[in-house]
């Protein structure tokens, strides 16, 4: 599989990041490089064998569904780039 | 009082002890390692140096001590990697997106290293969001090495991507540092400036307050002069948190009486697969000497097998980068940190505040997360790559079967010059060849100092233990300590 500027230009979008058109050419080179590496997980027949979902043997923790901490709008904003009141400033979103 | 040099160069062992019996106050070992990061700015270890609240830390701890109420890290200076959220001290962990962040709260192992009397210095520089393994993708500049080699000038990497905590412990700027590790980042840069890095088992010290990289990969722990220190250190960072899910719920052992004893009798397995190409001979040398140094104190040497070992980077380089793309989607240029200017509508606030403030390597990683966690590419990459890694974590339990401890060189290689690896990410990747196995399978593994290269710079080996088996490993560790007998330190050319 190999990663056109357009494919680059994709997940670009999907991962909101502004990727400038100057390093898109780039960028898909050493993307294609990493992948090409990767490409030697293809020869472990890997068949049956479970995905792993936790590295630690222990199981999840539970916890009731109820309201631990709260009532921090002062914390929660303090380091907003732009806050007004307890709110999130930010450029308008719906017309 | 003691000459500045005699107190800085002291372990956290030995401080702990001259505290107790009132040798020296922390003040003035605090006021000395204050002196020696101020005379050492040419390393650039430290991002943020916090000099006057140590003070301050450490005049509240000489008051407790003259009480009797010391906790077992009374007065004694720590370096924190600046990745650890700390209360009102600004943590960036790199980047340029997290701007000024000051955290509204404290990571749960600062705050047991703070409740157990410990100073703060300040927080240490690192790869931008722990994504290197040179110290060199940091937004606040690489760090140096304090060790060069005896027939060069040439500024050294101190690895990464705790490498400012490494240099700051290795060119005796603070007792101890905290590091994390998610493939290698505490265990590879101890090992390139000849000092102690534990990476514990995975749900051991708690990850919460620690800015998240890798979640099922991150695990916080120690950076130290000696084992011993290591061994103190955990047992404070250590706990049970109900914060953070994953930690695991046992309690946490004495760790400096567990190391101690012998290693008769002890199953050391040597894995065949480590013997790759490309390794310098001097490395394979060391690592001989060191099964040797083992096998002449009553262990027992057994060869075993982890065959998956070639596929553990790969696999590493799938679900890292998966797990970060998801991680890093909360920088957003709306709560907290980096926002661009004047956008223009709020994809623009998005993907302009993360295109300015995410470094190159940044990009790059949550670019292959994004791809390889898209429709179309799971089941290829993801979902095989978590195939992999249970693979790989069988591997090691076979190996269990046949030895108690594992032993392995730390790094491919010594410390190498700034910028000689930075074009090609693959070369930089290859660098944690030895320590990302560990991670993948949540295992707790160390690197201790054991020689010098012929040019003089350090070469660490790589221990590693069963799950929550962390006695063991340091009681192993303190047996290479002891017979590498390893008391070299940099020459302290940054001083000015």
């Amino acid at each position: 599989m190999s990663v056109d500027k357009d494919t680059v230009r994709r997940i670009a979008r999907l991962a909101r990041i502004a990727v400038p058109e100057a390093r898109i050419a780039p960028m898909a080179d050493e993307l294609n490089g990493i992948f090409q590496w990767v490409e030697m997980l293809g020869e472990v027949d890997a068949e049956g064998v479970p995905a792993m979902t936790s590295v630690a043997a222990q199981k999840l923790k539970w916890r009731k569904d109820e309201v631990s901490d709260g009532g921090q709008a002062d914390a929660l904003t303090q380091n907003a780039p732009d806050s007004e009141d307890h709110f999130f400033i930010v450029p308008k979103v719906v017309e | 009082m003691a000459a500045s040099n005699d107190l800085i160069s002291m372990t956290l062992a030995q401080a702990r002890d001259a505290l107790r019996d009132g040798k020296v106050s922390s003040r003035e070992l605090t006021g000395a390692f204050v002196s020696a990061i101020e005379a050492a700015k040419p390393l650039n270890a430290f991002i943020t140096e916090s000099g006057e609240q140590a003070l301050k830390m450490a005049d509240a701890s000489d008051q407790r001590i003259a009480k009797g109420e010391g906790g077992a890290l009374e007065g004694l200076p720590l370096a924190i990697k600046d990745l650890f959220c700390t209360r009102g001290t600004r943590t960036t962990a790199a980047s340029k997106i997290l701007g000024e962040f000051v955290p509204p709260y404290e990571s749960t192992v600062t705050q047991n290293l703070w409740d157990a009397g410990a100073v703060m210095l300040g927080k240490t520089n690192l790869d931008e969001f722990a994504m290197g393994s040179s110290n060199e993708t940091s937004f606040f500049g690489p760090v140096f090495n304090p060790w060069r080699a005896n027939d060069s000038n040439a500024n050294l990497v101190p690895g990464g991507s705790s490498g400012g905590s490494a240099a700051a412990v290795a060119a005796d700027l603070c007792l101890a540092a905290t590091g994390t590790d998610t493939g290698g980042s505490i265990r590879q840069p101890a090992a390139v400036t000849g000092r102690v890095g534990l990476k514990p088992t995975y749900g051991r010290c708690s990850r919460f307050g620690i800015v998240a990289f890798a979640s099922s990969l991150d695990q916080a722990g120690p950076m130290t002069k000696t084992v011993r220190d290591a061994a103190i250190m955990l047992k404070t960072m250590a706990s049970v948190d109900a914060k953070d899910s994953t930690s695991a719920d046992l309690a946490v052992p004495d760790y400096e009486q567990l190391m101690e004893g012998s290693i008769k009798g002890l199953r050391v397995g040597i894995p065949k697969e480590y013997r790759i190409d490309g390794v310098p001979a001097e490395i394979d040398a060391l690592w001989t000497r060191g099964a040797d140094w083992l096998k002449a104190q009553g262990a027992e040497i057994v060869e075993v097998s982890l065959p998956h070992t070639k596929y553990a980077l790969p696999t590493y380089y799938i679900v890292a980068p998966a797990e970060a793309s998801s991680n890093l989607a909360r920088y957003d240029g709306v709560r907290f940190g980096y926002r661009a200017a004047d956008p223009k509508d709020i994809t623009d606030l998005y993907e302009r505040s993360r295109g300015e403030g995410f470094g190159a390597e940044v990009q790059r990683r949550v670019l292959i997360g994004t791809y390889v966690l898209s429709a179309g590419y799971y089941d290829a990459y993801y979902a095989k790559a978590q195939k992999l890694r249970t693979l790989i974590a069988r591997d090691f339990t076979s190996a269990f079967d046949q030895c108690d401890v594992l032993l392995t060189p730390a790094t491919p290689g010594p410390a190498f010059a700034i910028g000689s690896k930075t074009a090609d990410p693959l070369e930089m990747y290859l660098n944690d060849v030895f320590t990302v196995t560990v991670n993948l399978a949540g295992l707790p593994g160390i690197a201790v100092p054991a020689g010098l290269t012929a040019n003089g710079l350090p070469l660490g080996l790589q221990l590693i233990g069963k799950a929550f088996d962390e006695g063991t490993l340091l009681r192993a560790a303190r047996a290479v300590e002891e017979a590498a007998d390893f008391k070299h330190s940099p020459a302290k050319w940054w001083s000015v």
